[in-house]
């Protein structure tokens, strides 16, 4: 039914949102020609909570998009995986959700809707596994005074395709943290997006992501500052290492006229582990109001320091051990904060795996 | 009984202006149990010959051998050094971000003993390492070095050096930054590391003070990236008063 619309908006590649992205590699995805599968791989592991309810039902999208992508999939997929936490109730386990039977040979368009009623409290984790060709429109609407915590992890097989818009609506007084870690698949591309629509609310964006030879992962970020008071930081980190190992990191941020006492601050910093590898990263700071608390961005991408690993190693700790203890450390900050031992050290392990295999 | 002999070890550091020669022409032979102190002006060089043997890869051997017990140390990387038995204590000791102190000197135990250490006995281990020195337990929590005031760094430093055993530690300005209570503290930590392992020391300092904890068998006098004179510890007392006037500029 949207055939008309997607072909009309196929991007080239020349459009600011995908300057950076290797479009042919997105298989299809972004020119409507991959073939249509339709599963649906989400599902929820384990046992849910009262107060939690996990359905497919047919919902109109909260907030408008202008991406292609996105749009494709609105107009492909009508149903919606629902995941609702009850208004007032506070889920002390986390609730995990999880991918089967998703498939390489043909596409999956995904719409997912995670909403919690007012004074909700919930953390939510999502792993991304396996082999996909996946596009994803994933939102998030927090009603006034919930707190969500939302942990993605994008731990894809080297061969898949995800490409995604997760974007949060903030009412009045709510808290959204999230952690989105990608350290597997041939191509991601993940749209963290933030949309205050009333005062006090606030947003912690947290990411890692850690790219090997020939592997391509974009976080580009949008807050949107449209109402005064609200609160955001985000902190990305990334490593990477072997040959067109390539990632990008955009932080949009607009505080706009309206959004006076607004307090932001994000940050980026990228550790290039080899040669012929390449890291992009482009705050973006709009400011339409003076009348805020602060607004700041940060961005950096080094090397390993030489000084760090030579005070490892002259305590007999080995030049690759000494590496993966810094790299380990690089990442602590932000995995420690998903909380969870086994998720802590399966990504630990991981990490360590790739930094193996890549010899750096 | 060891030995770690320093033959007219000559060094440069690269700079923009190219490479300038620091050392130019160091001996010196450490022996098991025995104390060198080496005092001399600021800018002379003596980091540079701590740095030199450890293998900072800052430096450059120009000429001239460092070997233990008659293995070629100038051969050997960084951490095959320390596995040889050489430690360092330095002046600026590095952070090391999200890297706790306790999975820090877990690792390096493990490469200086070449397995890993029991777990059980191991956390006693570093307890009492630790209290020796005076520092709270907590401290194997937070990051290496990162957020440590000076003298905690000095500590901690020296708590390596009653952790990891090694055979000769040379020991840069360890005391720059203790307050009286903390360099008793640190001096009886190097104390007790001489008795219990006979390590032998080359201990790097500005003053006299340090001194009356740690007994020095020799002093040596540094100036322009060279040992200019030798003497007992009295030596030392000598410069205190009458400082380096007589061995700069020449
Ligand atoms: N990268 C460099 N470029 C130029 N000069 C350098 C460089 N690195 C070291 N030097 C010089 O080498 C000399 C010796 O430095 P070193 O740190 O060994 O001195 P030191 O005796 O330990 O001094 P202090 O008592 O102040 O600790 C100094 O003059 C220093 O400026
Ligand atoms: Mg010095």
């Amino acid at each position: 039914m949207s055939l008309l619309a997607t072909n009309y908006l196929t991007p080239t590649g020349r459009e600011e949102a995908w300057r950076f992205t290797p479009l042919k590699r997105l298989r299809g995805l972004h020119d409507g020609l991959a073939s249509l599968g339709n599963h649906t791989s989400l599902y929820s592991r384990g046992n849910l909570a009262t107060g939690v309810s996990f359905s497919l039902e047919s919902l109109e999208p909260l907030a408008s998009s202008d991406d292609v992508i996105i749009e494709r999939i609105r107009g492909i997929s009508p149903q919606v995986s629902h995941l609702h936490i009850a208004a007032n109730s506070e889920i002390s386990e986390p609730i995990l959700l999880g991918r089967r039977g998703a498939a390489l040979d043909s596409a999956e368009h995904s719409r997912v809707r995670i909403s919690l009623g007012a004074h909700a409290v919930a953390t939510v984790i999502m792993e991304n596994t396996g082999a996909c060709l996946l596009a994803e429109d994933l939102e998030i609407a927090l009603a006034p005074g919930s707190r969500l915590s939302f942990i993605t992890l994008q731990e894809f097989e080297s061969t898949s395709v995800y490409t995604a818009r997760h974007h949060a609506v903030i009412d009045k007084d709510a808290q959204f943290k999230s952690i989105t870690i990608t350290v597997g698949g041939d191509l991601v591309r993940i749209l963290p997006t933030v949309e205050f629509i009333s005062p006090g609310g606030s947003a912690e964006l947290l990411g890692v992501y850690f790219a090997t030879a020939g592997q391509f992962f974009e976080h580009r970020i949008h807050v949107d500052h449209a109402v005064p008071h609200a609160k955001s930081r985000v902190n990305f980190k990334g490593a990477l290492t072997g040959r067109d190992a390539h990632t990008v990191w955009i932080g949009d941020v607009l505080i706009r006229a309206a959004a006076e006492g607004t307090d932001t601050y994000e940050l980026n910093r990228n550790l290039l582990l080899s040669d012929g590898a390449r890291a992009d990263s482009v705050p973006n700071l709009e400011i339409e109001t003076g009348e805020i608390i602060g607004a700041g961005h940060a961005s950096t991408t080094g090397r390993f320091d030489d000084e760090q690993l030579f005070y490892l190693m002259s305590r007999g700790i080995s030049l690759e051990d000494a590496k993966r203890l810094v790299v380990r450390g690089f990442f602590n900050e932000i995995i420690t904060e998903i909380g969870i031992e086994e998720i802590i050290n399966r990504l630990m392990v991981r990490i360590d795996t790739e930094l193996e295999k890549a010899g750096a | 009984m060891s030995t770690l002999e320093i033959r007219d070890l000559k060094v440069s550091v690269d700079t923009d202006a190219g490479a300038v020669e620091i050392l130019k022409g160091v001996d010196l032979t450490i022996k098991s149990g025995q104390t060198h102190a080496i005092m001399g002006p600021n800018g002379s060089g003596k980091s540079t010959l701590a740095y030199s043997i450890a293998g900072h890869p800052k430096y450059t051997i120009v000429g001239g051998s460092v070997t233990l017990d008659g293995a070629d140390v100038l051969d050997m990387t960084v951490d095959e050094r320390a596995k040889a038995g050489l430690f360092l204590a330095m002046q600026y000791p590095v952070e090391v971000p999200g890297v706790s102190v306790s999975n820090f000197l877990r690792t390096a135990a493990t490469a200086l003993r070449g397995e890993a250490p029991k777990l059980r006995t191991w956390t006693g281990e570093v307890k009492d390492a630790m209290q020796a020195l005076n520092m709270d337990p907590a401290f194997a929590f937070r990051n290496v070095n990162e957020g440590f005031s000076g003298g905690e760094k000095k500590r901690h430093e020296i708590m390596q050096l009653e952790l990891l055993k090694p055979k000769i530690a040379i020991l840069d300005e360890t005391d720059s930054g203790l307050d009286v209570d903390a360099l008793r503290i640190v001096s009886e930590g190097v104390n007790r590391a001489k008795d219990k392992n006979n390590l032998g020391v080359v201990l790097i300092t500005h003053y006299t003070r340090i001194l009356q904890y740690i007994k020095p068998d020799f002093v040596h006098v540094f100036s322009n990236g060279r040992i200019v004179e030798e003497g007992g510890a009295d030596l030392a007392d000598k410069l205190e008063t009458k400082g380096y006037a007589d061995y700069v500029s020449n």
